[in-house]
């Protein structure tokens, strides 16, 4: 009797890989423009966006559906309310993906981008969003508290960063924007890293039902 | 939380079919407990058990033991009557007398004593209010009860339950047939009666028991498999067989 609400499941999930491919893309493609200096690329990426709230418009609707359908319990209540609150964290990446590719388009950065550590950072952000679809694809626990454990090395990814650029600043104090560019997009990765981690606790959250070290509902 | 009703490895057989299985649970006093469970899971046995409407029923046995604030129901010296007093039950399918809606009310304090006319006005009029169904039927209380809507019967039936002044109400299924405006009517009440009564509920209702009921104990054939607060058992169920049948994946 439940083969319809499974299907239904199984098509949210879908639609949230979907989601999560979506926004693997759209980093990986503005971390190319901005260490190749890919202009397209960065297009892409900013093209990205929209699909991606669109994707993200469709999970929730489904996800009020089922709520209301099926009046869901246990795993399956977990399941629906981690998906919602997903897609948000999901939906920044996105956000993030494009306003660093939109960085990438108004200045030349990759020569400068090279001298510094933010393409280990990308590298490890895009790894962090990834293993956490993952880790809801595959229900996958461990993954996900990686995910979660992962978030202090590009925490210090970032700082390490942020003195490469200060100590640049003081030996070329007239470098001129893209230090300060290439700061703030080291900070919409740091907040990938936030979001993906957010995503990582919520699918820990589907599977124990324990949210950070609490009990919910 | 005081527990008023406990049960210690009961078994219930009816002839050769054992219906309950090493029942143990310890029912907290005013709260809402919630019985669920497939059909011919037991619940309603065991439900029917704690008044004992069950020693009507030819062939049961019983083994193990059920206490009421300490005392053995199925002791020699317990009072039948008196017990089904102080556990008061009420139905599926609202059971009105073929009479009038005062009379209905004073049936029971009647039974169990001679009150004056105005002590049974008095109770009538605070069973009515306690099932919340005094506003709607003051003018008429010389009228029929059969001639009040499923929902108001139910009341009646609950206010006639209240009448004689239990410390637990036994519910099986007491929205079932009833419309959903109805049915919130009897959970809002249900929530008032929390405040002085112990309620023991029988739903097939998943929504219902979440909604009104602070533990739930889940029952499949013939066995408790688990019983805690309602939020941890719909959230995060412990068992299995518990997870598998709130999520409807069998039963």
């Amino acid at each position: 009797m439940r083969n319809r609400f499974d299907e239904q499941l199984e098509s949210l999930n879908n639609s949230l890989i979907r989601m999560g491919a979506l926004c693997e893309s759209a980093i990986a493609n503005a971390t190319k423009a901005l260490l190749e200096g890919d202009r397209t690329l960065a297009g892409r990426a900013i093209e990205a966006d929209s699909e991606i709230d669109q994707a993200e418009r469709e999970v929730e609707s489904l996800c009020l559906k089922l709520l209301l359908q099926q009046q869901p319990v246990a795993r399956d209540l977990r399941q629906i309310s981690s998906a919602l609150k997903m897609i948000t964290d999901m939906e920044r990446i996105g956000d993030q993906a494009s306003d660093i590719s939109e960085m990438v388009m108004s200045v030349e950065l990759d020569p400068a981008a090279h001298a510094i550590h933010i393409g280990d950072m990308a590298r490890a952000t895009i790894g962090m969003v990834t293993d956490s679809i993952d880790a809801y694809v595959r229900r996958d626990l461990a993954l996900a508290r990686r995910v979660i454990e992962a978030d202090d090395v590009v925490d210090n990814l970032f700082l390490t960063v942020k003195s490469e650029l200060l100590a640049g600043l003081k030996i070329n104090p007239a470098e001129g924007e893209a230090p300060l560019d290439l700061l703030m997009i080291a900070k919409y990765y740091e907040r990938i890293g936030d979001h993906a981690t957010n995503i990582a606790e919520w699918v820990e959250f589907s599977i124990t039902g324990v949210h950070k070290g609490e009990l919910l509902g | 939380m005081n527990k008023i009703i406990t049960t210690t490895n009961f078994d219930l057989y009816y002839g050769s079919f054992q219906a309950l299985k090493s029942i143990n649970i310890e029912i907290p006093e005013k709260e809402i407990t919630a019985l669920i469970g497939p059909s011919g899971c037991g619940k309603s046995t065991f439900l029917k058990t704690l008044n004992r409407m069950n020693d009507l029923v030819p062939g049961v046995k019983i083994s193990g033991e059920i206490k009421f604030h300490g005392e053995d129901i199925f002791a020699k010296e317990m009072n039948v009557n008196l017990l089904r007093k102080r556990i008061g039950m009420v139905f599926q399918k609202p059971n009105p007398f073929p009479m009038s809606i005062y009379d209905n009310i004073a049936y029971g304090p009647r039974l169990h004593g001679s009150p004056k006319k105005t002590e049974l006005d008095e109770i009538v009029e605070r069973s009515l209010r306690g099932a919340a169904l005094w506003d709607e039927v003051k003018d008429r209380l010389k009228k029929s009860a059969l001639g009040l809507s499923g929902g108001q019967q139910q009341r009646l039936c609950i206010a006639r339950a209240l009448s004689v002044e239990p410390e637990v109400l036994l519910m099986d299924e007491p929205t079932s047939a009833l419309d959903p405006g109805s049915t919130i009517r009897i959970e809002n009440l249900m929530a008032e009666l929390r405040r002085n009564y112990t309620v023991v509920i029988v739903t097939h209702n998943m929504q219902q028991a979440v909604r009104i009921s602070d533990k739930t104990a889940f029952f499949l054939i013939g066995e408790m498999v688990e019983f805690g607060e309602t939020e941890q058992i719909f959230a995060r169920p412990v068992d299995r067989r518990t997870e598998d049948y709130i999520t409807g994946r069998f039963g």
